[in-house]
């Protein structure tokens, strides 16, 4: 007999369709490529439109800071003429407290217009308050499903924080244990409510971003008088990594180098018991990055708009103990205390701006807001309670989920290169076992999965052969 | 005195239910998690007076009536910043002097120069 689970799941497409108001079957074009483009401007707005939307939501046109004792720390261990200037996107100002007002600042926008009567997202993160506070001020209902605790109920006190200010805001908070079927229950009360579904993943979310490139690219122009040369992005679903390099592209600034930045949570199971708690980061991490950057389609929706690796030039892994070390300095040094997620973009840029010339620019282009149980602090001392040993060394003997290393001196910050090479060569695979077996992909499929890769045909072709041969 | 276990009908409360046993969870799971029932807790308005411990239904903020087992009254939050993590306690104090010592020499070489 079929599970409740099962029959939720079996009608999936059918609920998510009427949730979304959107078929997204148009956009298909065969077994692998589908029109990414079409998919993205579906919802006619322009980028002046989604401005406009978010000024009247009160979201957007934050603060961009330049953090020059931290730029003076990276040039203290610099080699000569070595140490770009940092610059930072104040995001925690957005009215929720984070870039994710943006997001939902569309979602709830498009889900009013609509007609819908409330609105329904599985988030454990900021986004959550960010639906929360749009859905109030639009007048919709709201729910939000976290997963918060572990089986001894025992909660993420990040997570709880975020519990507290989607309630703060009005929302109904459907708290879980651990497990992946979050997204079951958050479909089935989708099905039983009629609500719209404010994913993460839709293009009018991801759309919601692009004015975050936009500002960085028109505001370092103003100040500086080019673009950035490099933008580094907390990255884990890779919604940020996607919309703030369409917003930087969108607005001229073709030359920025985009960098994602991840928490490495490497030996960490997502969907463990065990290492929920002993995480020390609910996002920004690999755990998130990795598997949504090599395939972006197991998301809530059928194709998902957030699609990092057509736009990552680099991406760097940070240690915990280095961006808890980062969230320390930037309130001691730069007067700007904000949450430890936010800053795993901030450790990777003192890295990276070390080995980069003086006359380079560097936006770190998010912070997060700061509080109770959502705070490095708090963060380290619920680590020691679940048993993570905390201690001052190199922070290359991080262990993710059981010792975290503080550095010592910032000189010990050092990101290292994730293998974009091998992401898009995991991506291509998993595009290919997503396809019947033994389809070959057309010429058109081969341009999508370049352009779905940031690279070109030539280098498909190359990874399509070393598959077939193993 | 009002009793810490009980609510009256239009109370603030919490309740608690299993979504999925663990034998209806999806599949792929690591087996720490799989043998644990998926819970959930949701707060709302009490529909009835109750204990703790008893079955109980809530209407949450959006409206639906939720049946579980009442699980808390009133619920608060009490997440704090906790005591300072004496192994940051160097961060601020070694970054500032590391500052000041840079901006002195950035000093001293500007003086320098503008001497020569």
């Amino acid at each position: 007999m079929a599970t409740r689970f099962d029959a939720i799941m079996a009608r999936r497409g059918e609920i998510m369709r009427k949730a979304l108001g959107m078929d997204y079957s148009v956009f298909e074009q065969s077994p692998i490529a589908f029109d990414y483009e079409g998919m993205m401007a579906a919802h006619g707005y322009s980028l002046q439109d989604i401005v406009d939307i978010q000024t009247k939501a009160g979201v957007g046109n934050t603060p961009l800071l330049e953090l020059r004792n931290l730029t003076d720390v990276v040039r203290s261990m610099s080699a000569p003429g070595k140490g770009a200037r940092i610059f930072v996107k104040d995001e925690a100002a957005n009215m929720a407290g984070a870039f994710k007002d943006r997001r939902a600042s569309v979602s709830i926008h498009v889900a009013k217009e609509k007609g819908y009567e409330g609105v329904i997202a599985a988030t454990s993160g900021n986004y959550g308050a960010a639906v929360s506070s749009q859905a109030a001020r639009y007048g919709l209902k709201c729910i939000i499903c976290q997963e918060t605790f572990d089986s001894r109920h025992i909660g993420q006190p990040e997570i709880v924080e975020k519990s507290r200010i989607c309630e703060a805001f009005g929302a109904e908070v459907v708290q879980m244990t651990v497990g992946p079927e979050l997204f079951f229950h958050m479909v089935e009360l989708l099905d039983i409510t009629g609500y719209f579904a404010a994913s993460l993943y839709s293009s009018f979310g991801v759309s919601g971003i692009e004015t975050l490139g936009l500002e960085i690219a028109n505001e370092m122009t103003a100040l500086t008088g080019a673009p950035p040369t490099h933008c580094v992005i907390t990255h884990a679903g890779g919604g940020n990594t996607t919309g703030t390099a369409r917003g930087l592209k969108r607005a001229g600034a073709t030359g920025t180098q985009i960098i994602s930045a991840s928490v490495d949570l490497s030996g960490l199971h997502m969907a463990s018991d065990n290492d929920f708690n002993r995480k020390s980061f609910t996002t920004g991490h690999t755990g998130f990055g990795v598997p949504f950057a090599t395939w972006p389609d197991r998301a809530d929706v059928p194709r998902n708009a957030a699609r990092s690796l057509r736009y990552i030039d680099r991406y760097l892994t940070v240690t915990q103990g280095e961006v808890f070390y980062i969230t320390e300095a930037m309130s001691k040094i730069e007067g700007l205390e904000r949450g430890p997620a936010g800053n795993t973009a901030m450790a990777a840029a003192v890295s990276l701006a070390r080995d980069l010339p003086r006359d380079a620019t560097v936006v770190v282009q998010e912070t997060e807001y700061t509080g109770a149980g959502k705070h490095h602090w708090a963060q380290l001392n619920f680590a020691k309670e679940m048993g993570v040993d905390v201690c001052s060394g190199d922070p290359k003997n991080n262990v993710p989920g059981k010792v975290i290393v503080i550095p010592e001196r910032p000189e010990q910050i050092q990101a290292k290169d994730f293998d974009v090479a091998r992401m898009r060569k995991s991506y291509v695979r998993n595009a290919l076992k997503k396809a019947p077996e033994g389809y070959a992909p057309t010429a058109d499929d081969i341009a999508f999965l370049a352009a779905d890769t940031n690279s070109d045909a030539a280098a498909v072709e190359a990874i399509l052969a070393e598959l077939k041969e193993a | 005195m009002t009793d810490a276990t009980r609510c009256k009908a239009g109370d603030w409360v919490e309740v608690e239910r299993v979504l999925l046993e663990p034998a209806d969870r999806s599949k792929n799971l690591p087996p720490e998690t799989a043998e644990k029932p998926l819970r959930m807790w949701i707060k709302g308005f009490a529909q009835a007076a109750g204990a703790l411990g008893d079955p109980m239904t809530v209407e949450t903020m959006t409206g639906r009536q939720v049946m579980g087992t009442l699980s808390a009254i009133n619920p608060g939050y009490f997440h704090t910043f906790g005591k300072p993590i004496p192994e940051l306690a160097h961060v601020g104090v070694d970054l500032r002097a590391r500052l000041a010592d840079y901006h002195a020499a950035q000093a001293d070489g500007a003086a320098q120069k503008g001497g020569a």
